[in-house]
């Protein structure tokens, strides 16, 4: 989040697009009915009726993966209208030049209204609302960036904020809801491929030497590769081993059965966990490592917020702590991490990355600090980009709406958009062993529209089966009115009928290598 | 800002604070049954009458908005025997069975029947008697202990935005509940038992586990969304058993269903509890030292036949900063490859 969550109340205006935030983000929710209580106009722009709506004032309900034509439909009608922050524009960014401003032309409200299904008068009545406002808070998750396009989406949303002035300040920013505990933390302290801690690139040679210098070592000037590309190159046999911690791809990822058949292909797979996962069991090692309460460190949450995690209870049986089963495996393959308490970790982190350079753990007893906080005496840093961006200018990317990767045709009619729901998280891993979370969510269902739901003669409550090109699964049918027409929802977190059967793992977005989860082609067929 | 005086003492707050805030802000203590900062004032329980200089009748400071050279008592024996009064009638109509309370230690109403020394009742008459039929797993309702405070509606309503509770009722017959007197069917957030004075809402997995005067209360993240709540883990005996949050906190003491009621897989024996090395497809429980040796072996030869990268790693959004930041040094400072992500894009 470029903004904080304390600052979405005083928000005039959240357009919240891609997100479920009451299910998925329950407390930055509340933040956002405490705001409409204020007084704030809300937006909601998703295909489904997601429980936020019922706060909204305008809904916008689009076609999944048609956010490019839907953001640049509500540029369009703003630039029409004149409501751009001509003084931001010309000495905050760059590139909203003619050619900016033709591509934008083309996507009349009449148009849009076309590719998304949403009626034109609400998209230039989201534009006038939107633009109208100069603290206005945009709020996405992976409704916008798990697409074959999830970067274009991306860079339209920002382009939305750069042409409204509405980025760089209090309660007016772009804000990715970062949908796990310690996210933000994983993807800060380089676990991606392409990054040391603190997004440093491992293919510039000054920053290699810095922490080969830190490190001691000799290291690799070459990318690695993403989680989605490890998998196909363990199918191929270019990766011979995994190592997998607290991860459970075969739930999570997409298109189970390629996940499956790539990891039974290694020579060598270990997993480190606290239960034994749908992936464990596939493992050649299975290491018992601790849970949340039974550990000492930090996590980030989605505001950057770095805060300390306590030790509460012991590990059960001989389970280790995962840095201490880290650090013994590094000493036995010959390269030594010694550290006596993870507070030398952390010292660490801060001469790695400057940005938590002004952390320690005692300044992170009363509530965390927000990075970038650089010096001991700095306060963190509340919101970004005040008086400027990183790169210099904030950059107007030039977007076309593209059509998903995967398009429905007459044997696969509807899309399939999957994700998380109120009681069950992520792989279910934890939450599926919680008796009385099982007991109000049990088992997966499939979302589908009365209007379909009639024509197939589909019976809410009873086993449908639903089958896309990779394959098929059976759960039973809720027939509801938050999909549209012609769109199903699936939860993903149900082993049983594990919605990432269905996936595809090839529709990638090129850029970032995110699975396209919310648009695959399916057929839904009583069971 | 606004002068006054509470209790002969000059004070100074902001202009449009409620007497009962002015108070707070200055350490002087009012009871309450009723009021929370983080809800709209109510002024139900009238437990926070105060005399005012100037007007005619006793006020409820949660519900009055300071002026300018307001002079208050909070405290006298009249207001006392006004207090007290009150809550002898509220004990009149309570189990009064705090012996086998879960809540007791953590209880308003049981500190205000102990400040005001309440052994006998002048008030003994007929009971409200309710059967406890909920269903539902997370939530206990003892609607026999509710003293109609209302504050379980009103979170509920102003701050999860639901409105699943009301009201029902009138006079003795009235009662906390659900819309036609069903089982609670709502998001389950807690935020009801989290605020409620009394021990009529309570979380069922707690029952039973250990009172507050025996947990020791560990300050932590929660383990699930990325909202980074702030939790409280209540552990007795190497056991987790019960989840709440404190109001001074990022998430304002408010939690979902998952961060307050899910906490249960920290202590089931399904956990992992020894390493395990899978010989003929069967898993067989090894020693640290045989697990990690083979793993080394393993990694070793695959590095010296194929190369660093061979291997790569996938790293937790469930760990921590500094374990996240071991793995990811291990693997390529360790193996030497940056063939290493985890799970941002799932």
């Amino acid at each position: 989040m470029t903004n904080s969550m304390a600052e979405i109340e005083n928000n005039d205006v959240l357009f919240i697009i891609g997100s479920n935030t009451k299910e998925n983000h329950p407390i930055v929710a509340l933040k956002m009915i405490k705001a409409k209580r204020k007084g704030a106009k809300i937006i909601i722009a998703d295909p489904r009726r997601v429980p936020m709506v019922r706060f909204a004032d305008i809904w916008l309900q689009h076609k999944p993966g048609t956010d490019v034509a839907l953001l640049n439909g509500m540029m369009h009608v703003i630039v029409k209208e004149g409501l751009i922050k001509k003084d931001f524009i010309s000495s905050m960014t760059e590139g909203f030049d003619d050619e900016f401003r033709k591509n934008i032309d083309e996507y009349t409200p009449e148009a849009v209204s076309k590719i998304t299904g949403v009626p034109a008068e609400l998209i230039v009545k989201a534009a006038r609302l939107y633009a109208g406002s100069d603290k206005a808070g945009i709020y996405y998750t992976m409704g916008i960036t798990q697409h074959a396009h999830g970067t274009e989406n991306v860079f339209s949303v920002a382009n939305l904020a750069l042409l409204t002035g509405n980025l760089g300040k209090e309660s007016a920013g772009v804000n990715p809801l970062r949908g796990q505990n310690n996210v933000q933390g994983a993807t800060d302290m380089g676990c991606i491929s392409n990054s040391y801690p603190g997004y440093q690139r491992v293919t510039i040679p000054a920053i290699r030497e810095k922490f080969e210098a830190l490190w001691k070592v000799k290291l690799s000037d070459k990318e690695g590769l993403t989680a989605t590309e490890m998998l196909p190159a363990a199918e191929k046999g270019v990766i011979k081993a995994l190592y997998i911690m607290g991860e459970n791809p075969i739930i999570s990822d997409p298109d189970v059965a390629h996940t499956t058949k790539a990891l039974k292909a290694l020579d060598f797979l270990v997993v480190q966990d606290i239960f034994m996962t749908e992936t464990a069991e596939l493992a050649d090692v299975v290491l018992p490592a601790s849970s949340f309460a039974e550990k000492v460190g930090t996590f980030t949450n989605t505001e950057r917020r770095v805060q300390r995690v306590r030790r509460a209870v012991n590990s059960p049986g001989s389970a280790m702590k995962d840095s201490l089963i880290i650090m013994e495996l590094s000493k036995r393959m010959g390269y030594e991490m010694s550290y006596h308490h993870t507070v030398e970790i952390f010292r660490e982190i801060g001469q790695a990355w400057p940005a938590m350079a002004g952390m320690s753990y005692a300044r992170l007893e009363d509530g965390g600090l927000q990075w970038p906080c650089p010096t001991n005496d700095h306060p963190g840093t509340q919101f970004l980009f005040k008086g400027g961006f990183p790169r210099g200018k904030g950059r107007f990317s030039l977007v076309k709406y593209k059509q998903s990767v995967e398009l429905t045709d007459k044997d696969y009619p509807f899309i399939l958009t999957t994700g998380r729901q109120l009681f069950q998280y992520h792989t279910g891993s934890m939450t599926r062993r919680v008796k009385p979370i099982n007991a109000v969510s049990p088992e997966a269902y499939v979302e589908i529209n009365p209007e379909d739901a009639k024509r197939l003669a589909i019976v809410d409550g009873k086993q449908v089966k639903v089958s896309s090109r990779r394959g098929s699964i059976i759960a039973k049918a809720r027939v509801s009115k938050w999909p549209n027409a012609g769109v199903i929802f699936i939860p993903f977190h149900f082993k049983e009928a594990a919605a990432n059967v269905l996936t595809s793992s090839t529709s990638l977005d090129p850029l970032s290598k995110i699975p396209s989860f919310k648009v695959s082609a399916v057929r839904i067929e009583k069971a | 800002m606004a002068n006054l005086t509470i209790n002969g003492k000059q004070i100074i707050v902001p202009d449009g604070v409620t007497i009962l805030d002015a108070a707070r802000r200055n350490d002087i203590y009012i009871p309450t049954l009723c009021d929370d900062p983080r809800l709209e004032p109510h002024g139900g329980c009238r437990l926070c009458l105060i005399q005012v200089k100037g007007m005619p009748r006793p006020v409820t400071a949660c519900t009055t908005p300071v002026t300018e050279g307001m002079e208050i008592e909070t405290t006298n024996e009249q207001i006392e025997r006004q207090r007290r009064t009150i809550v002898e009638l509220l004990l009149s109509d309570h189990p009064n069975d705090c012996m086998i309370c879960d809540k007791a230690g953590d209880c308003t109403l049981q500190e205000l029947a102990y400040f005001y020394d309440i052994r006998s009742n002048r008030f003994v008459g007929e009971r409200r008697q309710y059967t406890k039929k909920d269903q539902n797993p997370f939530i206990e309702r003892d609607m026999e202990k509710c003293i109609l405070c209302g504050k379980c509606v009103r979170v509920c309503d102003e701050i999860q935005g639901l409105g699943a509770i009301d009201v029902a009722g009138r006079g003795f017959t009235a009662k906390v509940s659900p819309a036609f007197e069903k089982d609670l069917n709502c998001e389950f957030c807690g935020q009801c038992v989290s605020i409620c004075p009394t021990g009529a809402l309570m979380g069922k997995q707690s029952v039973g586990k250990g009172r507050q005067k025996d947990v020791k209360e560990v300050e932590t993240v929660c383990t699930y969304c990325g909202c980074g709540c702030n939790v409280t883990l209540h552990v007795s005996r190497n056991e987790v058993v019960r989840v709440t949050s404190r109001p001074d906190t990022i998430n304002e003491g408010w939690l979902c269903v998952k961060g307050r009621f899910g906490y249960s897989f920290i202590n089931i024996p399904a956990r992992l509890t020894t390493p395990l090395i899978k010989k003929d497809g069967k898993f067989v429980p090894a020693s640290w030292d045989e697990a990690l040796d083979l793993i080394a072996e393993k990694l070793g030869a695959i590095k010296e036949k194929h190369g660093p990268d061979a291997i790569g790693g996938l790293s937790s959004a469930r760990c921590t900063n500094e374990e996240n930041y071991l793995f990811q040094k291990f693997i390529r400072a360790g193996i030497g490859t940056n063939n290493v992500d985890h799970c941002a894009r799932y």
